[in-house]
């Protein structure tokens, strides 16, 4: 699982079948301090109460399928949570 | 697997069911010199691993639902030992 922020929503006007009833949102990933990282992906958003500025954490492939519900949905990336907050030990902690 | 540093955890409210109760770890990935590549992933604790330990870490998606027990568990990197030592070859 990997750090992302919600940047915006995605409206398609044509969708297969499958996917009518999955949320999608653009998502650009984070590194581990919460800077951007990598492209923008469509993240479809397996908690369904993500919305843009929020920083979530994602999966990829056969995980993001099971991820929303109904699941085994085709999708390759899905939100798995919100964050509320990052913590990174200090050195002193981790010494 | 691989292995990696617990450096910080992530608090999350509102998760998947299976997140439920488990807690989400940061773990740096390390080089075969025991140092941080600048690569990261947010695993979910398998063993009760915390704060600067040096762990071992299943990053494969059955595996992982495997060790869950759960077949639709949308996880894919799971804590699953805690490293004492690791001897590096002299060559």
């Amino acid at each position: 699982m990997l750090l992302g922020r919600v940047i915006g929503t995605v409206v398609p006007a044509i969708l297969v079948d499958e996917l009518s009833a999955t949320p999608l949102l653009w998502v650009q990933p984070l590194d581990k301090k919460g800077k951007p990282d990598g492209d923008p992906l469509v993240c479809a958003d397996g908690t369904r109460m993500a919305g843009p500025g929020q920083v979530i954490y994602w999966v990829s492939s056969r995980e993001a399928a099971l991820a929303l519900d109904p699941w085994f949905v085709p999708v390759d990336d899905a939100i798995v949570g919100l964050v509320d907050e990052v913590h990174h030990y200090s050195k002193k902690e981790l010494d | 697997m691989i292995l990696g540093r617990i450096t910080g955890n992530v608090v999350s409210t509102i998760h998947h069911p299976i997140v439920d109760g488990r807690k989400l770890l940061l773990a740096e990935r390390l080089d075969q010199h025991g140092k941080p590549t600048g690569a990261y992933l947010i695993a979910l604790d398998g063993i009760g691993a915390g704060r600067g330990e040096t762990v071992l870490i299943l990053d494969e998606g059955s595996g992982a639902r495997q060790i869950l027990n759960d077949a639709s568990a949308p996880v894919r990197s799971i804590v699953v030992g805690i490293v004492d030592e690791v001897d590096l070859g002299s060559n």
